[in-house]
C-alpha cells in the first residue's frame, strides 16, 4: 500500500488509506487544458476523500489556479474528466457545478463589495432559500419565513467566523483578513461537499494564519466536508494537509503525505529549491 | 446601532418613494377636482405619471441590473398599442372605464413582457456596449413593426394585417391601429388617479424585488459576476428575469400613456424617447428610486411648462448626458467625485462617532 501511493494505479488518492473507508468526493482523470500552444495543466489524476484536507502546491505559474478553474468549470478541460460525488461535471455551467457541491474562494478576493456582509452570505444561501419570484415581489407566500430563515442561517455562519458584529458593514470596507473569512463563509453558505481555497493565507500575518489554520480544521470537522487548498505558506500546508499534490509546469511531480513531500527530491528541486533561491 | 441604521436606510428609501407619490397626489388631486389646474397642467398629469413609471422600470435595468438599455421605448410602444387594441375590443362589452383601463394595462404589460422575453434571450448574453447597441436596434425594429401593423375589430372578431387597412376587410368598423398613422379615435380613459396607482404598483414591485432573493441575485451579478456564478446563481436566468419585469412595467406605462390621447403614432416611441427616459434615470442617480422619480418630474414637466425652453430641450439633454457620461467614465472626473464623496463620508463618520461619544 505504502509504495503505491505515488502511482495512479490502483488508486489516484492523494492519501489512499482515506480512500478505503471514504468514497471520494472529487476525482479527476487525466485532466488537462491547453491555452493556445501552452499546456497549462496536463495528466492531472487525483482523488480527494469526503473529509480530507488536501493541499495543491507548486511554484508560481505551475497551474494551480487553473486546476481550480477547471474543477469549477470556469474553463472547459481540453482532456480528461472530473467526477464530483460520483457524477461527471462535463458540460455543466459554473453555477450548476456549484449546486452539485463544489464551492470556492478566489486568489484575488471576489466579494460583492457593494453589498453588506450579511447580504453576501445570503447570496451564498441563494439556492437553499425557497422564495419564488412571486413571493419576492409581493412579500407574501412565505416571504417573511424564507427571509427570516436565510437571515438566521447567515448569522450562524458569520458567528462561526466570529463576524456577527460586522453583519451590516459593507463587504468592501472590511479589513483584509475579514474579507478572506467572509469569502470562505459565503462559499460555505452554498452547502458544498468540497470547498476550494485559493491561497487563503496570502497577505496574512502569522497570528491570522494560525487562526485560519484552526478555521480550516473546524470547517472540515463541523461541516464534515472536504477542503482543498492552494497555498505558498509551507508551514500551513505541512501542518494541516493530510495529502499534498505538487504541480510544476502543469504536471504532477509528487503526491503524498506532508512527510513524503518534504523528503521528495523532485519537490525540493522544483519547489523548495526555487523558493530558497528566491529568498 | 449599526443594525438600526441599516434598517433605516432601506425603509427610508421606501418612505421617501411612496411619500413623493402620496404628496403629489394630496396636492394635485384636490386642485384637479376643483378645476384649479389649467388645461396645460392637467394634460401633463398622466404623461408625467407614465414617465415616472418608465423611469422606475428603466432604473431596474440600468441601475440594478447594470445593463445599458437604449430601446426601452420599444416596450412602451408594445404596451401602448396592445393596450389600445384591447380597450377598443372591449369597448362594447365592458362599460366600466376603470375596469377596461385595468385590463388594457395588464394586457399591455403582458405583451411587453413577451417582447422582453423574445428580445432578452439573445440580448442578455451580450455585455456592455454590445447590449446597448442591440437594444437600440430592437427598439427601432419594434417601432418599424408598429409602423406597418394594421389591426381592426368588427362583429367577426379581430383582424390583423401587415400591408394595409383595406386588407383587414372590416365590416362597419374603422381600424384600431392604422399603420404609420397609429391608433386613432382612442377613448381617453386614463386618469391621474390611475397614473398614481400605477406608480405605486411599479414602486411596490421594484422596491420589494430589491430586498428579496431575486433582487440580491441581480445585485450580486452586477457587483461581481464571476463570484455570483461561483455561488450557484444562474446569471442568464436572473438577468432575464429583471429584464422582463422591467419590460412588463414599461408596457403597463405605455398602455396608460396611450389611453390619455385620442391619437398616438408609433414614431412617438422612438430612440429619443428611450434616451429621454435614460436621462431621467442617469440624472436621478441610477438606482436611487426617489431621485429618479424627482428627476423625471422636474425634467419632464418643467420644459413642457416652460414653452420657450422646450425647443432647446433635446439640446440641453444631450449636453447634460455628455457631461454625466464624462463625469462617470473619465478617470480624472471619477477621482474628483470619489474625493468629494469620501470627504462627505468621513464627515458623516465623524458625526456618528461624536454622537456615540456624547451618548456614552
Ligand atoms: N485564461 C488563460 N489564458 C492563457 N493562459 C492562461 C490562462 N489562465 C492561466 N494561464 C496560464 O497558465 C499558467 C498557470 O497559471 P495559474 O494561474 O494556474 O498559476 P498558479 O499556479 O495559480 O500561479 P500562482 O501561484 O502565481 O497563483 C500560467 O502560465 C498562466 O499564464
Ligand atoms: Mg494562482
Amino acid at each position: 500500500m505504502d509504495k503505491s501511493r505515488m502511482v495512479p494505479v490502483p488508486s489516484n488518492a492523494i492519501m489512499p488509506e482515506r480512500d478505503i473507508d471514504k468514497t471520494p468526493i472529487l476525482e479527476t482523470h487525466h485532466l488537462g487544458i491547453d491555452f493556445g500552444g501552452l499546456t497549462a495543466v496536463d495528466e492531472l489524476s487525483l482523488t480527494v476523500g469526503k473529509t480530507e484536507i488536501a493541499g495543491l502546491i507548486g511554484p508560481n505559474g505551475a497551474g494551480k489556479t487553473t486546476v481550480f478553474n477547471l474543477l469549477t468549470n470556469v474553463y472547459q478541460p481540453t482532456r480528461g474528466t472530473i467526477m464530483l460525488d460520483g457524477k461527471s461535471t462535463a458540460r455543466k455551467t459554473t453555477a450548476q457545478v456549484n449546486r452539485m457541491g463544489i464551492a470556492r474562494t478566489f486568489q484575488n478576493i471576489r466579494l460583492f463589495n457593494n453589498m453588506t456582509v450579511l447580504d453576501n452570505i445570503k447570496v451564498g444561501l441563494h439556492n437553499s432559500i425557497n422564495q419564488p419570484l412571486g413571493a419576492s415581489i409581493t412579500r407574501l407566500f412565505g416571504y417573511r419565513a424564507s427571509e427570516k430563515k436565510s437571515r438566521e442561517e447567515a448569522l450562524q455562519l458569520l458567528s462561526f467566523f466570529g463576524m456577527e458584529n460586522m453583519a451590516n458593514m459593507q463587504a468592501g470596507s472590511l479589513p483584509y483578513g475579514a474579507q478572506r473569512r467572509l469569502e470562505i463563509a459565503r462559499a460555505l453558505a452554498t452547502h458544498p461537499g468540497i470547498i476550494l481555497l485559493d491561497e487563503p493565507a496570502a497577505g496574512m500575518n502569522p497570528s491570522e494564519t494560525a487562526e485560519l489554520m484552526e478555521n480550516i480544521r473546524r470547517i472540515r470537522d463541523e461541516f464534515q466536508i472536504a477542503v482543498m487548498l492552494i497555498e505558498h505558506d509551507m508551514s500551513l500546508v505541512m501542518n494541516i494537509c493530510e495529502g499534498i499534490c505538487v504541480l510544476d509546469h502543469g504536471k504532477v511531480i509528487a503526491k503524498g503525505s506532508p512527510e513524503e513531500i518534504k523528503a521528495n527530491p523532485a519537490v525540493i528541486e522544483a519547489y523548495l529549491g526555487k523558493k530558497k533561491e528566491a529568498n | 446601532m449599526n443594525k438600526l441604521k441599516n434598517l433605516n436606510k432601506f425603509t427610508f428609501t421606501n418612505i421617501q418613494s411612496y411619500g413623493i407619490v402620496l404628496l403629489a397626489f394630496i396636492i394635485i388631486f384636490p386642485l384637479q377636482k376643483a378645476g384649479l389646474l389649467g388645461n396645460q397642467i392637467s394634460g401633463l398629469l398622466v404623461p408625467t405619471c407614465t414617465y415616472v413609471v418608465m423611469a422606475i422600470s428603466l432604473s431596474l435595468t440600468v441601475g440594478f441590473l447594470g445593463e445599458l438599455s437604449l430601446g426601452h421605448a420599444g416596450f412602451m410602444s408594445v404596451g401602448a398599442f396592445s393596450g389600445v387594441v384591447c380597450a377598443a375590443c372591449l369597448q362594447n362589452s365592458i362599460a366600466s372605464d376603470p375596469l377596461r383601463l385595468l385590463i388594457a394595462i395588464i394586457v399591455g404589460g403582458f405583451f411587453a413582457g413577451v417582447a422582453g422575453l423574445v428580445i432578452g434571450i439573445p440580448v442578455i448574453r451580450l455585455r456592455g456596449d454590445y447590449l446597448a447597441i442591440v437594444t437600440l436596434a430592437f427598439g427601432e425594429i419594434i417601432k418599424n413593426i408598429m409602423n406597418c401593423l394594421y389591426v381592426g375589430f368588427d362583429k367577426n372578431g379581430i383582424h390583423f394585417s401587415m400591408t394595409s387597412a383595406e386588407a383587414l376587410g372590416l365590416i362597419d368598423a374603422k381600424p384600431i391601429l392604422n399603420g404609420p398613422n397609429g391608433a386613432q379615435a382612442i377613448t381617453k380613459i386614463s386618469t391621474f388617479t390611475s397614473g398614481i396607482i400605477l406608480i405605486v404598483v411599479a414602486l411596490f414591485i421594484v422596491l420589494n424585488l430589491v430586498n428579496s432573493k431575486t433582487g440580491r441575485a441581480v445585485t450580486a451579478i452586477r457587483d461581481n459576476r464571476i463570484a455570483a456564478e461561483s455561488v450557484g446563481i444562474g446569471v442568464t436566468k436572473y438577468k432575464l428575469t429583471a429584464f422582463i419585469i422591467s419590460a412588463v412595467i414599461a408596457g403597463m406605462a405605455g398602455a396608460l400613456y396611450a389611453m390619455n390621447f385620442s391619437t398616438i403614432k408609433p414614431t412617438k416611441f422612438d430612440f429619443n424617447t428611450s434616451i429621454l427616459i435614460l436621462v431621467f434615470v442617469v440624472l436621478g442617480g441610477m438606482k436611487n428610486i426617489p431621485g429618479v422619480m424627482i428627476a423625471t418630474i422636474v425634467l419632464y414637466a418643467m420644459p413642457e411648462l416652460l414653452r420657450g425652453f422646450a425647443s432647446y430641450r433635446m439640446l440641453i439633454y444631450a449636453i447634460v448626458l455628455i457631461l454625466v457620461m464624462l463625469a462617470t467614465n473619465s478617470s480624472g472626473a471619477k477621482q474628483f467625485f470619489e474625493k468629494i464623496s469620501s470627504k462627505i463620508k468621513k464627515d458623516e463618520n465623524a458625526d456618528v462617532q461624536n454622537g456615540g461619544v456624547s451618548n456614552g
